[in-house]
């Protein structure tokens, strides 16, 4: 009877999110091959990919965090501040308090764990926009981290620098030197903490229950609530789970730099919403994906990588290139889905 | 059940403000100024003496809270014509800044950093970096209006890029301009006791009060913000209604950044007007503006950013450094959106409603 | 508790702000029957319903459950599904970025794991048995609005509930799809589930009902068995007064003859919507009408004309002139106005107040530069108010807390004060009660006498044949017929609407 009808009977199309996922890993492993065959060099090493993990260890954490709060339909811009507020604290800990790697850590997943449920509950039970909550998370960090201590200073604790120092030597990759020695590449602590966190979250937002609530709750908020999703809970959780992952990050970030300052993670917000877009996921809420998100780091970074191996060793063209790329992403994606929807 | 009983014309009058959307920075104002009368009066003490130049200036926290708070006012007026039609903030505008004021030293400085004279006339650098600034504005709006990308990722990109492309635009140096008639404008202007920033704000103010009354910029916006499927079909075009405010908003940060490089005749990009975006967001937030879009009001909004400047100046004043001054800020803001919550409101008017409803009854009995 | 009833509800009282929605509403539900729950808007149909799932507390009252001791407290819509209670609203509440099998299965399963592949295969299975075309994996945003209505029913069906509430669910159906809903519903009801039924037409109610529960204005005003109600009597309770209005409205007969010149022409438009082009001509004072099933692409060819889609190809004249319409400004500025199908989504602008919502169109007209002063528009919004005989609190109350048929109202009053020349209604009635549906009709026929031009679309034939002295069948995005004079009658139309053999 309905011509509507007839045209559902074709194979299920693909989902947004596993449409905007294809196009970040198809564009991140085009440009990471294009940097190798025209730009050579340090791209050839296998180091200079696993350096990029390095870096951006604690990055990934935080985007996962990030990519969590939007796909639920929120926003939360403290991360960044958040992850300087833990160093620093950890930082005090260690070398003032005479606190262990053990109390650093701890301490610093409670900082999480604090923000996420101040954070949640003003979001999620009293109904506060998520910008304007995490703003003011983003100040109070911010402020706080110079009230627990103003200027920059390098950890000693030795338990803790060990750590730091620990390479994960990697089985049977690596690259052979100027003098013809075999060196192994290596990665840090962190980058096994960031991975264990996107496999997990990965299965997390994919299998469970909770998962598909974050989906459903960003989707349609009402309509979720009358799917019988308690759409508050849901919320709050999600920003819980942001936090927390600051926390780790936060610690991870930590790990990375072995010293506490204000101005660590500069930005770092900024950076975890960009690579969770670079990533497929959606400020609108309901579509996105944590492998997405992982890649869309790794293309980031692999941007500024070949931006400064190009010479343009200035940050200025960094922060030029990046904008560049994001704008691209963000116009394919509005383009690719404007499309589908005609 | 004597709910319903009319109450007082008084108490009607004071319910009906208290749903006003002024309601909240207005409360939050006469609270803060509470707390300064109480803590130290002559935090509204204004003096009237002479500047290091030998002219007449008037001086204390007030001014400075007025002086201070201008760029943010202008700013405010752009942010909410912004997030009601698009229903999302633009993250750019201090970055955008740094551009606008880097325009206006190019223009004025040439390829010297630092000229003797000026090479051209501060009003022809002033209208350049408008015309610059309009450009950027449009460039966001293309993208929000025209592919529909949320506003705060939009704008995330020349955030990211903003203060790169104000260093490139000076070839990475820093201009000072010497020539003292370039600081009137940031500054003072001889003769005149009152910083002449103020005065820029009151004009730029009045400028949006006579747009919104002899135009229909607000309530094309504010349709356009509620319902864009609606607005189309009573003629309205919603993706030029949304380009126009970010055009507008273009305009409000080159004002903004002109009042900036002018209050110190130079500038430095990666630090200038730092963060200023979220205190205008905060403007928006605290006149009661819901961020996703739809009605607003001007008036709040610009109250809104005088209240966090004399937020700012009180915590000064108090001696609270200005690294840890977010975290105090931070307290005042949580404080100010919780108790302005509709489930905190409602809480607090249905226990209002309780205690009124209670009293006349306990006189029956 | 009565032993055959399933929920009980007693003395319910709710009220919002000032209005009171509810007040001391009982309302009985026995098991395996379908009970239709009838009333005007703004009755309080979707208040009571609301109450009973949780999305609303209610002030007072008690609500009983069958297998629950003393009365429960629903507080959330989850709840409610655990009690057994599960709904179907008018509009979709369902989530468009998941696939349709999680629409089918979230929020209520058990086990904190998702196991696609079982939960795939048992959404096919309920997909299949109640023929809905639409595939487990497909994400639900893809499928058409009376498929996610499907599924949205198929979910409720699925979960073994004691109480289902259909909140009219038919508004987005067609015929077949309907009766397919009507096998269902009367399957259910032999397993003994308790039916709560919500909806505008009185044939589906006479057609599947066992009890009629009528509200007006809060109240309730009884419950009824159906055998006991005739139609004319349910109306008029439902209304409050007799009905003898309906009959007063009759289409003039004086045939085309009559009518003054052509106003508007259209040949070979379409637009990115249409399916193919058409032509089309309306005379001054006359009252056509555009019929055919949902999707067969009626409202595509008015919003063409309009240019609420953008204009691919075709020729426009009017008065006489060649006219060029692409935005729906064009056509406003030719004198041509449009109420659009969908109230909520294209209609009103929810946060604004009545008097802006009445100027909207006109201020449009006057440009941006000529804004309607604030005493002008309250002039304007009082005589519309009255004009209409309009509900609201004030001028200033915001559109969307008006009910259905005062917002339709509005939106109406926005485009009378265009006067325009031309006015195209598509679906006025939906969703509206009997009174203002006649007053609406009634309207329309008062334009025409005074030599205004207007398009009619309808779901209901009936109104159509009241309403309009010509009528253009549509099917399949095509104009398969056009009627008049003599040729209107309820089979003639059905008839060409299927095809010529019936």
């Amino acid at each position: 009877m309905k011509i509507g009808i007839n045209r559902e009977r074709r194979l299920a199309p693909m989902s947004d999110t596993n449409l905007l996922l294809m196009i970040t890993i198809i564009v991140f492993f085009a440009m990471y091959l294009a940097a190798m065959v025209f730009i050579g060099r340090g791209f050839l090493r296998v180091q200079t990919f696993f350096n990029i993990l390095n870096e951006n260890a604690a990055l990934i954490i935080l985007s996962c965090g990030m990519s969590i709060v939007m796909i639920t339909g929120g926003i939360d811009i403290s991360v960044g501040k958040l992850t300087a507020l833990i160093c620093m604290s950890a930082a005090v800990n260690l070398d003032y308090h005479g606190g262990s790697v053990l109390t650093a850590i701890l301490l610093s997943l409670a900082i999480g764990i604090a923000f996420g449920i101040v954070q949640g509950y003003l979001v999620a039970y009293l109904d506060i926009q998520p910008f304007i909550v995490s703003l003011a998370g983003m100040f109070f960090a911010k402020g706080m981290t110079t009230i627990v201590n103003s200027t920059q200073f390098n950890v000693q604790n030795e338990a803790f620098v060990a750590l730091k120092n620990t390479r994960i030597y990697i089985p049977f990759l690596g690259s052979v030197n100027r003098r013809g020695v075999f060196v192994p590449a290596y990665v840090e602590i962190g980058v096994i903490v960031a991975i264990v966190t996107v496999i997990a979250l990965f299965v997390i937002l994919r299998w469970t229950k909770l998962g598909r609530s974050f989906y459903a709750v960003g989707g349609n908020p009402q309509s979720a609530n009358m799917l019988g999703i308690n759409v508050r809970r849901t919320r709050f959780l999600s920003h819980l789970l942001c936090s927390f992952l600051a926390g780790i990050g936060g610690f991870v970030y930590f790990l990375h730099v072995g010293s506490g300052a204000p101005s660590h993670a500069t930005g770092a917000e900024m950076n975890a919403i960009a690579s969770s877009i670079i990533g497929g996921t959606m400020l609108t809420g309901g579509v996105g994906n944590i492998a997405g998100t992982f890649f869309g780091v790794l293309s980031l970074a692999t941007i500024k990588n070949i931006v400064s191996l190009l010479g343009l060793d200035d940050a200025w063209w960094t922060n030029i290139t990046v904008a560049i790329m994001i704008c691209i992403f963000l116009v394919v994606q509005s383009v690719v889905l404007l499309r589908k929807r005609k | 059940m004597s709910i319903d009983k009319t109450p007082s014309i008084g108490l009607q009058k004071a319910s009906g403000l208290f749903r006003r959307q002024i309601f909240i920075p207005l409360a939050a104002l006469i609270v803060l100024i509470l707390f300064n009368l109480i803590a130290d009066p002559s935090f509204f003490e204004i003096s009237y003496g002479t500047n290091s130049a030998g002219n007449p200036v008037l001086s204390g926290y007030l001014i400075t809270i007025l002086d201070n708070a201008s760029e943010l006012a202008i700013l405010a007026i752009g942010m909410t014509l912004v997030t009601a039609a698009s229903g999302g903030q633009d993250i750019s505008v201090g970055a955008a800044i740094a551009i606008s004021g880097s325009v206006v030293l190019r223009v004025l400085c040439g390829d010297n950093p630092r000229p003797d004279e000026m090479q051209a006339s501060i009003l022809t650098a002033f209208l350049i970096s408008c015309v610059v600034s309009m450009l950027f504005g449009a460039f966001n709006g293309t993208l929000v209006a025209y592919f529909n990308i949320q506003p705060m990722i939009a704008t995330l990109i020349l955030y990211t890029a903003g203060r790169s492309i104000a260093a490139w635009i000076n070839n990475n140096r820093l201009p000072i301009i010497s020539d003292p008639s370039f600081g009137y404008f940031g500054t003072f202007i001889p003769g005149i006791p009152i910083p002449t920033p103020i005065f820029i704000a009151i004009i730029c103010m009045a400028i949006i009060a006579l747009v919104l009354k002899f135009t229909t910029l607000g309530l094309y916006a504010q349709s356009v913000g509620i319902n864009p499927n609606s607005a189309k079909l009573n003629g309205i075009n919603p993706a030029f209604i949304k380009f126009i405010t970010y055009v507008i908003m273009g305009l409000c940060v080159a004002v903004a950044g002109f009042i900036k490089v002018t209050r110190f005749s130079t500038i430095n990009y990666s630090v200038v007007a730092l963060d200023i975006e979220m205190d205008a967001i905060l403007a928006v937030a605290l006149g009661g503006n819901a961020l996703s879009g739809g009605k607003f009001s001007m008036v709040s909004s610009i109250l809104g950013a005088y209240v966090i400047q004399f937020l700012t100046t009180t915590l000064f004043k108090f001696n609270v450094s200005s690294s840890a001054l977010p975290a105090y800020k931070a307290v005042v803001v949580i404080v100010l959106v919780v108790l302005s919550a509709p489930t905190v409101r409602e809480t607090l008017k249905k226990a209002w409603n309780r205690l009124r409803a209670g009293s006349p009854a306990r006189k029956e009995a | 508790m009565q032993k055959d009833s399933v929920l009980e509800m007693r003395g319910i009282y709710k009220s919002f702000y000032s209005v009171k929605a509810l007040q001391d509403v009982d309302f009985t539900l026995r098991e395996g029957e379908i009970h239709a729950l009838m009333g005007e808007n703004g009755a309080g149909k979707s208040t009571l319903i609301k109450v009973l799932t949780g999305v609303y507390a209610k002030d007072e009252g008690q609500i009983f459950l069958k297998g629950h001791e003393g009365p429960v407290n629903i507080k959330s819509p989850e709840e409610a599904q655990k009690a057994g209670i599960s709904t179907v609203y008018q509009e979709i509440t369902l989530c468009p970025n998941l696939t349709v099998a999680e629409n089918m299965y979230i929020g209520r399963e058990r086990s904190p794991i998702t196991n696609w592949r079982r939960m795939n295969a048992d959404a096919n299975r309920i997909l299949e048995a109640l023929a809905i075309p639409a595939k487990a994996q497909q994400q639900l945003g893809t499928c058409s609005i009376a498929v996610q209505q499907m599924v949205a029913i198929a979910r409720a069906v699925d979960m073994e509930c004691k109480v289902l509430i259909l909140d009219e669910p038919t508004s987005s159906l067609d015929e077949s799809e309907v009766s397919k809903l009507f096998k269902l519903m009367l399957d259910l009801k032999s397993r003994g589930v308790g039916i709560i039924f919500v909806t505008h037409f009185l044939d589906q109610v006479y057609e599947v009902c066992d009890r009629i529960t009528v509200l007006r204005d809060g109240h309730l005003i009884g419950e009824y068995a159906i055998e006991n109600m005739p139609r004319v009597d349910l109306v008029s309770k439902m209304l409050g007064k007799e009905l003898d209005d309906l009959s007063e409205i009759k289409s003039g007969d004086e045939g085309e003859s009559s009518y003054g010149e052509v106003i508007y022409e259209a040949d070979g438009l379409s637009s990115t919507a249409t399916r193919s082009p058409f032509s089309f001509s309306i005379h001054k004072g006359e009252v056509n009408g555009f019929t055919g099933l949902l999707g067969s692409g009626r409202s595509e060819c008015v919003r063409a004309i309009f240019g609420a889609d953008r204009v691919t190809s075709g020729k426009v004249h009017m008065d006489g002139h060649d006219i060029k319409v692409s935005k729906p400004r064009d056509a406003m500025k030719h004198g041509i106005g449009y109420l659009p199908e969908d109230r909520k989504k294209d209609g009103i602008v929810g946060d604004l107040s009545v008097r802006e919502n009445i100027i909207l169109a006109l201020q449009v007209m006057k440009g941006f530069f000529g804004p309607i002063s604030r005493a002008q528009a309250e002039a304007f919004a009082d005589e519309y108010i009255k004009l209409l005989d309009i509900k609201t609190a004030s001028t200033d109350t915001p559109i969307k807390s008006l009910s259905g048929g005062n917002q339709q109202k509005v939106i109406l009053a926005r485009w009378l004060l265009t006067n325009p020349q031309y006015l195209i209604l598509d679906e006025p009635t939906r969703g509206i009660d009997i009174g203002t549906k006649i007053e609406i009709q009634k309207l329309v026929l008062k334009l025409a006498s005074e030599g205004k031009s207007v398009t009619f679309i309808s779901s209901e034939i009936d109104e159509m044949l009241r309403t309009c002295s010509r009528l253009i069948v549509m099917r399949d995005g095509k104009e398969v017929g056009e009627l008049s004079g003599s040729d209107l009658t309820q089979s003639k139309i059905m008839n060409t609407i299927a095809g010529g053999a019936r």
